[in-house]
């Protein structure tokens, strides 16, 4: 069994964020890597990340990713912002996001008919790719994190809460309102030469959107969580001093 | 500088979404995550190609997507296509130049500068270069991070498209360069993931003289 001091692992910031510094003279591991040891997920760096105060986020001390974060704020405070979000969501894809009025017509838009539009256009792989991007990943992200935060509030939070999580994740990636938001910004200042156009409320609603979807994930604590979900395969999250798991085969 | 080890040196892969460390379940395939269920890897598998293919297709599609009309404006039968840079120039000369400059660095530096990134980290990594490991890694956040900026230029031509429809006086009709345009965001996000920056360290790391 190796010794970990052998790793960097006291390569520790704690602290103001990118305060990084490494501290001599810490504990090493123990020879079994227990749960508060992190591998950088970009340079794969062994590290021991003790645990945080609230408000302060580790750093990898070789490459400066940010390991682990803990946000300030009420533990609450991303269900009610996923919450006020999803509602947010939900007026945002039914209300018109503008209206276009031209020599006596008007016509208008929501999200959903700016994919539709593309598809019926003939570009109906487009108009999908907008559809995926401006409503189901958005909407899946919040959907998600609706449910698992509520089913956070239980102890232990029921088994699905942990792949939940991971496919909110991956939601997330794809989830671009705030990349349409200034696409329809720049179409509304080319059409406004040609006809008069006037925001809608799906427009102040995407607007929402935008400082409602980075508050959750700022102040969501992800770590806090995976630290006591129940585990896909069945067990209940082993104490940390039982060192590394073994992977599952297959599945 | 002391030694230093990397989980896969040390027999360890990580959880890409959940970075629980785990014993892998045999060499070849390390199996999957027992808390959240990823499937884990010590490295992306074949990164390096993947990347590679992704990046040279994104290249080929930027031509089109440039070259081809995103949308054409149809005013009384008569048709006037725009490509994104007929469009830049449009803002421009309207007098949004700044909304000019934001299209132009969504649409046309960003997604460049993207692939000039990849095949730069991809050409180092495979070179097995030790110089600047810190500052790749950060390249690489960056393309990561501004990737998704690229498909401003799609949502400009949906929303176009969606709201002027005046027929018969006026409309808009998506064009085929928006098909490309799309393929070269989506292919460089995806390339952006294929690619693993692990592979920026681990030169370093054989360094090192091995563990016994």
């Amino acid at each position: 069994m190796r010794d970990y001091r052998e790793g960097n692992v006291g390569d520790l910031a704690g602290g103001p964020p990118g305060h990084a510094a490494a501290m001599d003279g810490t504990p090493a591991l123990n020879p079994r890597v227990d749960s508060s040891a992190f591998a950088c997920p970009d340079c794969d760096l062994l590290q021991h990340v003790p645990p945080l105060p609230r408000g302060t986020k580790a750093r990898c001390g070789r490459c400066g990713h940010v390991l682990a974060a803990r946000p300030p704020g009420p533990r609450d405070l991303p269900l009610a912002l996923a919450l006020a979000a999803l509602i947010t969501f939900v007026i945002a894809n039914v209300m018109p996001l503008m209206d276009l009025s031209a020599v006596g017509r008007t016509t208008s838009t929501t999200i959903a008919g700016g994919a539709y539009e593309m598809w019926v256009g003939g570009e109906p792989i487009v108009g999908a790719l907008i559809a995926f991007c401006a409503v189901i990943a958005p909407g899946a992200f919040l959907l998600f994190m609706v449910t698992l935060l509520l089913a956070a509030q239980y102890t232990p939070p029921p088994v699905w809460v942990a792949e939940m999580l991971r496919w909110a994740y991956h939601f997330e990636t794809w989830s671009m309102l705030e990349v349409m938001m200034l696409g329809i910004m720049v179409a509304l200042i080319k059409i406004a030469e040609v006809a008069s156009v006037e925001p809608g409320i799906g427009m102040y609603a995407v607007f929402a959107l935008m400082v409602f979807i980075p508050s959750i994930l700022v102040t969501f604590d992800a770590g806090e969580l995976w630290n006591r979900v129940s585990w896909v395969d069945g067990t209940t999250a082993p104490h940390p001093s039982h060192g590394v798991p073994t992977a599952e085969p297959r599945k | 500088m002391s030694a230093r080890l990397t989980a896969a040196r040390a027999g360890l892969v990580s959880c890409e979404a959940c970075q629980l460390l785990s014993r892998p379940a045999s060499a070849e395939s390390p199996g999957y995550c027992r808390r959240c269920g990823e499937k884990l890897e010590f490295r992306r598998p074949a990164s390096i190609e993947t990347t590679w293919a992704l990046v040279i297709a994104a290249a080929i599609c930027y031509i089109p997507a440039n070259a081809l009309p995103v949308f054409t404006t149809i005013t009384l039968g008569e048709e006037e296509p725009d490509t994104i840079l007929s469009g830049v120039a449009f803002l421009y000369s309207s007098g949004s130049w700044p909304l000019a400059l934001i299209v132009l660095i969504a649409s046309v530096m960003i997604p460049l500068g993207k692939l000039i990134a990849l095949a730069y980290l991809l050409i180092t990594v495979q070179r097995g270069s030790i110089a600047n490991h810190k500052e790749r890694t950060r390249l690489y956040r960056i393309v990561e991070f501004i990737g998704r900026w690229s498909m401003l230029d799609v949502f400009v031509a949906a929303f176009t498209v969606a709201l002027v429809q005046l027929q018969p006086l006026t409309s808009v009709e998506p064009g085929a360069g928006v098909l490309f345009f799309a393929a070269v965001v989506v292919i460089t996000m995806l390339a952006a993931e294929a690619f693993d920056p692990r592979l920026i360290w681990d030169a370093a790391d054989r360094q090192q003289a091995p563990l016994g």
